[in-house]
């Protein structure tokens, strides 16, 4: 910690800080953790999906308090935990009225860490449908950056004929404490079938899981969420990371493979290790990748191809190998692929051309890879971190660290876990519906789509 | 035999020159080390083994019960005996054959065998003198008795001893005694740096292919094995100094391995054992075998596993053109040629009771991913060293093909065994 730092932690630093406004970001709710007040649910029509899903959840709803056109606007008297709009039957821009005024009572009475959540149908119809379809994405975004107290607010567009059941595992993500810094967002959920109609506390148990990058950071934090969803860990990182990698491998009671991403052979010898124990792999995570920061006029062909190589080719590479039904220890049916993008790659970043060129790519792959491999029950989806605590973001000078933790609507970085969680609602078997998704894990950040 | 003992693989620390990256860790730190990369190579996290086997030559009375400790220190679960051993430099190789007996009798189905040393942590004791007069002090029964005592005591006595490296019988170093033996040989300096060299360029070849991605997990930020010189050469070796023979020896300390620290496992386990758990075969350990020689009475001090060879094949049946690879320790490079030239004397090898000589090496299948001159010799950890290496290289040649270790060991021992792919 340089001496800035230490000072503008130190009380008199902190006093300072506070009356010019930077105030201390709020403790997010985290962990496989429910809402502590009610959960509010606003039917907007006929449709019951979104009450069909909190039974299989178990979670018990009261109804909305609607603004009326009164001086004083009614409130809820305390706390609620959450409010789950369904707005499945919304197509007019008159029925956007409904919207609003069953989010201002709720705005105001949301707790800490406290949701809100969006369920729309996907775009359809004549005009004005499909306009009023996109203008709750505003809606989202905007509610994001004002709800305060590190509560969040998320939109899912769901097919129209969906079940309870192709949204359980979403809901339940977005309401519980895994979803703490997913602010904002706006995702898909399909009608794809995964014949599970509960949220299962282990539902990863007995499954084999890839994870590369795995001996430190934001994939040493995936293997353990992972592992603590049941998950049998396969931990892949270079050589010379082999001792955290042991580590981490022993911690999860998983396995560790030592081995160059980069090389020709990686896919097959990940297989390979898979198939020697008898197993079959149900998930990838790729999380191995790399920085050469410099700006462009510096950027020689070594830092570009080195970055592309590592970031984005050798999963390609992997990819194809382990998803060869014909080679042992491959991806089975109903398998998982997760890459990890960035916001650098949605907003772009100075000085990270070649990263920025990476990791939008991943979010090409996987929307590339989603429909391709849909007739094998194969999903393939990206998460993209934004400001994540690790040792890699903690060698940012402390000045430029402080702004790119506070840019986000929840005014803090997020941690490795955050991301995990994320990938881990990615993989359960219950989210087959979710494909070619790219899910941000930023805080709602202020730069990026 | 109730069951075959199968070598499953292996994992080792990279080893390193005494004094350098691991100055600052025990035996103990080095085994734990070991084991735990062992058990995240393997998924045995948690798991109780039948039993683990491993020891050091250079041993801190703390370490009484070194192996045990390291268990209890590691991932395996704490209901995993263990047993320290120790036979000099045949520490590793003896502990793998003591885990592979007791797999092979059916009294355990799976264990580890390794060993660890440190030579930046070698135990310091205190001078006789010093000793006998702590001891007449604590024995006293007045003060004056007790200054009595102490005043025995003089400057001198209080510098620390290191432990020996000389041969108690003949107060001769190794390297002395091989310098015997090199001379009585006739090996030429020559040979011993092209051996040198070619283990240099070997071990530095296997690492460039990835050969010992699964046989090594780095330690302490050193990811590869550091004594290694890829870059040495027959030339730069001839320069270097005589450090053994007097003026005129061949032997340098380049032709002669480096005190070195680290630790090296080998996982091993019944057939059954390795297919119940779906862990990969290499190879089957199929006999082993210990002999000694009469050093104190002049006889070659590290030739012993010539014996220990001999006998070795001649009760399997087996001659050296039945081996598609071997392995010789080397202790020091004239220790494998003085080794090569006993082989091929029919002389030698009547003189030790065998039939005759056990013949002549094709050289291209010694020591083919090099030996401790490049990997370095932590004295317990060699056996266990080459153990999974040479499961691996024969598992790769394909089943059936064999292979051989010879481990010589102080006090004139030698320590050899026979593998086999699977």
């Amino acid at each position: 910690m340089g001496a800035l730092e230490k000072l503008f932690y130190s009380p008199v630093g902190h006093a300072v800080s506070t009356r010019a406004g930077l105030a201390d970001p709020p403790q997010l709710r985290r962990g496989r953790t429910w809402p502590d007040g009610t959960v509010v649910l606003a039917p907007l029509g006929a449709s019951t999906l979104v009450a069909d899903t909190l039974d299989l959840l178990g979670l018990e709803s009261s109804d909305p308090i609607v603004d009326a056109p009164a001086d004083s606007p009614p409130g809820y008297g305390s706390r609620i935990g959450a409010l789950v709009i369904d707005a499945m039957d919304l197509t007019t821009i008159v029925g956007l009225e409904d919207l609003r005024a069953v989010l201002r009572p709720a705005v105001r009475a949301l707790e800490g860490s406290g949701r809100i959540v969006i369920v729309a149908r996907e775009a359809s119809g004549d005009w004005e449908a499909k306009s009023v379809t996109r203008a709750l994405d505003g809606i989202n975004r905007t509610v994001g950056k004002e709800l305060r107290r590190g509560a969040t607010s998320n939109l899912v567009y769901v097919a129209a004929d969906a079940s309870a059941s192709n949204l359980v595992s979403t809901l339940g993500f977005v309401l519980q404490g895994r979803s703490a810094f997913v602010d904002g967002q706006t995702w898909h959920v399909s009608d794809a079938s995964s014949g599970i109609d509960e949220l299962i506390e282990k539902p990863l148990q007995d499954r084999v899981v890839v994870v590369t990058g795995a001996a430190r950071g934001i994939g040493a934090s995936i293997a353990r969420i992972l592992a603590r969803d049941g998950a049998t860990i396969v931990g892949v990182d270079i050589p010379a990371a082999g001792e955290s990698l042991a580590e981490v491998a022993n911690e999860v009671g998983g396995t560790a493979l030592q081995l160059d991403i980069t090389a020709d052979d990686a896919g097959a010898a990940i297989a390979e290790h898979v198939a020697r124990r008898g197993e079959r792999i149900y998930g990838v995570v790729h999380c191995a990748g790399i920085t050469r920061d410099k700006m462009l006029v510096n950027t020689d062909a070594d830092r570009w191809g080195s970055v592309l190589d590592v970031n984005l080719a050798a999963q390609i590479r992997m990819n194809e190998v382990l998803l060869d039904p014909a080679i042992p220890g491959s991806v089975e049916d109903g398998g998982r692929i997760v890459g990890i993008a960035s916001t650098s790659g949605l907003a772009g970043n100075k000085g990270q051309t070649n990263y920025a060129a990476s990791k939008a790519g991943v979010t090409g792959l996987v929307e590339a890879m989603a429909p391709d491999l849909a007739s094998r029950g194969i999903t393939a989806n990206a998460v993209a971190p934004g400001f994540i605590e690790t040792a890699m973001t903690a060698r940012i000078p402390f000045i430029q660290r402080e702004i790119f933790r506070r840019s986000n609507s929840l005014s803090q970085g997020g941690q490795p876990e955050d991301v995990a969680e994320a990938i881990g609602y990615l993989l359960d078997p219950a989210s087959a519906g979710v494909n070619g998704q790219v899910i941000r894990v930023c805080g709602q950040n202020l730069v990026g789509a | 035999m109730n069951s075959n003992a199968v070598i499953v693989g292996g994992n080792r620390t990279p080893f390193a020159k005494a004094g350098g990256p691991y100055a600052q860790a025990a035996s103990h730190d080095l085994l734990t080390s070991a084991i735990d990369g062992l058990a995240a190579r393997y998924g045995l996290s948690g798991m109780q083994l039948g039993e683990v086997a491993a020891g050091a030559v250079l041993k801190h009375p703390r370490d009484f019960n070194l192996t045990r400790e390291a268990v209890l220190s590691s991932s395996l679960a704490p209901t995993t005996p263990a047993c320290d051993l120790q036979q000099a430099c045949g520490t590793g190789l003896e502990a793998t054959i003591y885990i592979a007996n007791k797999i092979s009798l059916g009294q355990i189905d799976s264990g580890i065998a390794g060993g660890a040393d440190s030579a930046s942590d070698a135990p310091i004791t205190v001078s006789e003198p010093l000793r006998k007069a702590l001891l007449a002090a604590n024995a006293a029964r007045s003060t004056g008795e007790r200054l009595k005592a102490l005043a025995r005591i003089r400057p001198s006595h209080l510098k620390p001893l290191a432990p020996g490296v000389n041969e108690p019988r003949t107060g001769l170093s190794m390297g002395e005694h091989q310098a015997l033996t090199t001379k009585r040989w006739e090996v030429t300096r020559e040979a011993q740096d092209e051996l040198a060299a070619a283990s240099h360029h070997s071990l530095a070849a296997a690492w460039d292919a990835g050969f010992f991605d699964d046989l090594v997990t780095p330690y302490l930020g050193v990811a590869k094995d550091s004594i290694l010189r890829p870059d040495t050469s027959v030339e730069k070796l001839a320069k270097l100094k005589p450090a053994f023979g007097g003026p005129d020896g061949t032997m340098t300390a380049g032709n002669s391995t480096a005190l070195s620290d680290g630790a090296a496992t080998v996982l091993l386990g019944s057939e059954q054992w390795a297919r119940d758990n779906h862990l990969p075969v290499l190879a089957k350990f199929v006999d082993a075998n210990v002999a000694a020689v009469d050093h104190p009475a002049g006889e070659d001090l590290l030739l012993a596993p010539v014996g220990a060879v001999g006998h070795m094949l001649e009760r399997n049946g087996l001659t050296i053109e039945d081996f598609d690879l071997v392995e010789i320790h080397e202790a020091f490079a004239s220790t494998v040629l003085a080794t090569l030239k006993a082989w091929e004397s029919e002389e030698y090898c009547t003189s030790l009771g065998l039939n005759g000589a056990i013949g002549t090496l094709d050289r291209s299948k010694l020591n083919t991913m090099g030996s401790s001159l490049a990997v370095g010799h932590p004295f317990a950890a060699t056996g266990a060293r080459i153990v999974p290496s040479l499961a691996k290289m024969l598992h790769d040649l394909g089943p059936g093909k064999r292979g051989l270790v010879s481990v010589c060991a102080a006090g004139g021992q030698g320590v050899v065994a026979i593998l086999e792919a699977v």
